[in-house]
């Protein structure tokens, strides 16, 4: 605390003196033998709460009546929840609480020990360690003892890659077959129906109104016997019904959708939440858990928010009954991007895939 | 009857002694020292709610079903009955609407989950507003840290667990933070899900994760903390006859086995009075996971709104600058990036290596026992200020469209506001609050120069009226004047008399510059001679 660097230039000391532990103030407590017998009264009168507490927590464990209706349940629970509450509150506030008035509350110094170890400690250390050294023969040669430098290279090496016995197995089992070209194709082919979700059932042209929105599903996702909600993440579909006067449609996609009725991939381009918010007055979709915004009457293109590309957009047509389907799989990946989007490929792929 | 119970008592201790030389123990940890503040019962919160985590978990486990396997409900939940859901969700609903006191322990842990994140972030910034973390204490400092950061790893992998739709939204968050990582994020995606998402296996692995791995870790962290704790001796606020080398308070037993054993009764019986009355994930209300439906307004558990915040500010493109870039035909998407993965490593970086970043700054390599009180050390006390308004802001982000329903603000300003804020606002915080400090320094200055005003005026003969000034007592003053004054660090020049540049000069240039920011403004504690000198000036 002092400041050698400073010089007095009159008769003041060259720092204030610490004034010490400050004296100790007596609590009621302390001096009034009555307010001590009170403290102690309360003390055991939370102990007495506690017990109680469990003596309820029990009551409603066995007492109250469990019926099969939900609310008799709650009531156990909240019950319950009372009791173990009481019992640890009973506990708790009864040992502070002497702690504060009745314990004895002079405060104590203890002196601190630096941490550093003594010197003679420290070289009593190193020469230890060095005669270890010296023992093991890693280091140089000495007490007879010769220096085995092949030993230290080869076990830093074996210690080194041995940890890949274990661990390529287990990181190698856990990713499943890793073909990650999944990513590219849904359950969408040439033909399918869109159907709603969650019941799955298909859906006509006429039924889509102007303005409106369906859920949409591959039929036959319902059916699926593995992987459904894998195939249902990458498949959903959002179809929508603008006035065709209102509908931009971009270029090369012109057979793409039907008299304004467009299908476009729920999964968002961001990190893949469902876009599922549509606004009717002004075409938007907004996703809610980041709140991109896409504009479907101009190709779902980005007007806001952290994703960067368009909904990619399902190719649809009506098939002979009046049912909606689509014309082929989605041309691009749906959902968030990834590291080799663009790049077609290693493994063996559909025809399909080569023309995008 | 007493002298029985005390002869089984002596016989058991010397039993166990003889076996383990306890005695030694005993004698050394039943009177050490501890002082007394409330903010450190901070800590104390964290490690009773893990407690109490621990303890209502293990009532979960009894009835929980990690598994994706789809079943058909048939539970007692009306409006759930006959949707198609996985075990694990069903069986979460089975624990809360057929188990007695199942429900309560749910939430007794979701609520002790929460405070446990939040005790652990407020002990943290006491620790870091009073300058705990200095020497010997930085690895301790690192050792909390590290228990930050598996603390978000068990609430997130507990999160996920019930498998209801809010959950599962999370981890298609995370599976497209994965696979924005170059090369390697598909494929950890992959590693992740065992396949692609969300996989049939993640459950049972989180499960896992969350029962096994991260509190084993969790404890033998704790562990590791409260050692070296004791090691250290704790420190304490500065005062009366407290030194650097010194730990004054009261004997851990009896006073603070009971303040401190007591606090942890006190700790549960709350998180048991949430739980009973308080309704925290409502997951029947949610649904079982399905990939297609989401709600607006949906919120993660409050300790990842900011990443969530973050992955909601940051733009797809700006004025037409995109952040999803194409690099010889490979994707890299900068738009998930930057706010998923380098924020959170650049904010927790420096939240870890700041104690070295001071030690460079002041220079000082003693033992530091005795708290600053944060006015006392304004460049730290604005930078944690700072980085709070940086999360903070994040954070409220991540519940915009929350903010924007609440106050009928538009959710598109709110975002663009946050955009520019989250670079303005936590220098403009930084700055207030370091002026703020050197302003209670002043303040501390003119108290003890001239004492505490009495509002007594006294007219003196001259005709002069004055207030009279009475001095501070003895502790008040001695806290005002005993805080250490840290000069800027000078370094030896870049080059030496034959002209040839110093080696490590780079770095001591980086030092200097440092400690320059640092401690360059700054009031130094009031001297003995300039007190002499104010009460010549007052007679």
């Amino acid at each position: 605390m002092s400041n050698p660097d400073q010089t007095p230039h009159n008769d003041a000391p060259e720092s204030f003196k610490d004034p010490g532990v400050p004296y100790h103030r007596p609590r009621r407590a302390d001096v009034d033998p009555k307010a001590a017998k009170r403290a102690e009264r309360q003390v055991a009168a939370l102990f007495g709460l506690s017990v109680l507490g469990t003596i309820i927590a029990l009551w409603a464990y066995f007492g109250l009546d469990i019926s099969d209706d939900i609310a008799s349940i709650q009531q156990v629970n909240t019950m319950i929840g009372v009791g173990i509450m009481l019992a640890m509150l009973g506990i708790g506030f009864g040992a502070i609480h002497w702690a504060k008035t009745l314990m004895r509350d002079h405060e104590m110094v203890e002196e601190r020990h630096e941490l550093r170890s003594s010197e003679e400690a420290r070289e009593g250390a190193i020469q230890n360690l060095k005669d270890g050294v010296v023992d093991s023969g890693i280091g140089a040669a000495a007490n007879g003892v010769p220096r085995r430098g092949l030993l230290k290279g080869s076990l830093i090496t074996a210690l080194a890659i041995a940890p890949l016995a274990l661990l390529v197995p287990q990181i190698g089992n856990m990713g499943g077959d890793w073909n990650i070209s999944k990513f590219r194709h849904t359950m969408w082919k040439q033909g399918t129906r869109l159907a709603r979700d969650p019941d799955g059932t298909p859906i006509k042209a006429s039924d889509v109104t102007i303005g409106s929105v369906f859920h949409v599903i591959p039929e036959g996702l319902n059916e699926l016997e593995t992987h459904k909600i894998e195939e249902k993440s990458k498949a959903v579909v959002l179809l929508i019904r603008l006035d065709p006067r209102d509908l931009n449609i971009q270029p090369g996609r012109e057979d793409w959708s039907f008299d304004g009725i467009v299908a476009y991939s729920k999964i968002c381009t961001h990190v893949g939440c469902p876009v599922a918010l549509y606004e009717q007055q002004t075409h938007h979709l907004l996703c809610p858990c980041h709140q991109s915004t896409f504009d479907v009457a101009n190709g779902c293109k980005v007007v806001f928010g952290p994703a960067e590309r368009p909904l990619p957009q399902l190719p649809i047509a009506l098939d002979s009954d009046g049912y909606i389907v689509a014309q082929r799989d989605f041309e691009e990946p749906v959902g968030p991007s990834y590291w080799t989007r663009l790049k077609t490929p290693a493994v063996a792929s559909t025809g399909e895939e080569a023309s995008s | 009857m007493g002298t029985t119970l005390n002869g089984a008592a002596t016989g058991t201790a010397n039993y166990v002694d003889e076996r383990t030389s306890i005695g030694g123990f005993v004698k050394f940890f039943a009177r050490k020292i501890f002082p007394d503040h409330w903010s450190f019962m901070l800590g104390e919160v964290a490690l009773y709610s893990f407690i109490v985590l621990l303890l209502s978990g293990v009532f979960l486990t009894a009835f929980f079903v990690p598994s994706m396997t789809l079943v058909e409900y048939t539970g007692s939940f009306p409006t759930m009955r006959g949707v198609e859901m996985s075990e694990a969700f069903s069986s979460t609903l089975h624990m809360s609407f057929e188990i007695p006191g199942g429900l309560l322990m749910r939430q007794i842990h979701h609520w002790a989950a929460l405070l446990f994140t939040a005790s652990i972030l407020v002990h943290m910034a006491r620790v870091f507003f009073t300058g705990a973390f200095r020497k010997p204490r930085e690895i301790n400092w690192l050792i909390g840290f590290t228990l930050m950061i598996m603390s978000l790893a068990a609430g997130f992998t507990g999160y996920s667990l019930p498998d209801d739709v809010l959950s599962g939204n999370g981890l298609r968050i995370i599976d497209g933070i994965l696979k924005a990582i170059p090369v390697v994020g598909s494929y950890m995606s992959f590693w992740l899900f065992g396949g692609e998402f969300p996989g049939e296996i993640l459950i049972p692995r989180l499960f896992t994760a969350h029962v096994l791995l991260v509190p084993g870790v969790i404890l033998g962290l704790i562990a590791l903390h409260l050692f070296l704790v004791f090691l250290h001796k704790h420190t304490q606020y500065p005062g009366g006859g407290r030194t650097h080398k010194n730990v004054v308070g009261l004997p851990l037993f009896p006073v603070y086995t009971a303040k401190a054993g007591g606090f942890f009764f006190v700790v549960f019986g709350v998180i048991a009075f949430m739980g009973a009355f308080f309704t925290v994930n409502p997951v029947w209300n949610y649904g079982p996971y399905d990939p297609s439906p989401v709600s607006a307004g949906t919120q993660p558990d409050w300790y990842i709104l900011f990443v969530d915040g973050a992955l909601r500010m940051m733009p797809g493109e700006l004025f037409g600058f995109p952040f999803e870039w194409v690099i010889g035909g490979y994707t890299l998407s900068m738009n998930l990036l930057i706010p998923g993965l380098i924020m959170p490593a650049l904010l927790f970086g420096f939240m870890a290596f700041y104690p070295w970043l001071e030690a460079w700054a002041s220079g000082d390599r003693g033992e530091k026992h005795v708290l600053d009180r944060p006015r006392n050390a304004p460049v730290r006390t604005g930078i944690g200020v700072g980085v709070i308004t940086f999360y903070v802001i994040l954070a409220l982000e991540g519940s915009n469209d929350i903010v924007a329903n609440l106050f009928h603000l538009s959710l598109n300003d709110l975002t663009i506001f946050s955009r520019f804020a989250i670079f303005i606002l936590p220098v403009v915080a930084f700055w207030i609050t370091r002026r703020l400090c050197t302003g209670l320094q002043r303040k501390d200055h003119e108290l003890v120069l001239h004492g505490n005003e009495t509002g007594r005026i006294v007219r003196h003969e001259n005709g002069e009226y004055i207030e009279i000034h009475e001095p501070l007592d003895a502790q008040a003053h001695w806290i005002r004047v005993s805080y250490e004054d840290i000069a800027p660090l000078d370094f030896a020049p870049q080059f030496n008399d034959r002209g040839v540049e110093r080696k490590g000069y780079k770095f001591d240039r980086f030092k200097a510059r440092l400690s320059k920011f640092y401690f360059e403004d700054r009031i130094t504690p009031v001297t003995p001679d300039e007190l002499e000198e104010a009460k010549h000036q007052h007679h």
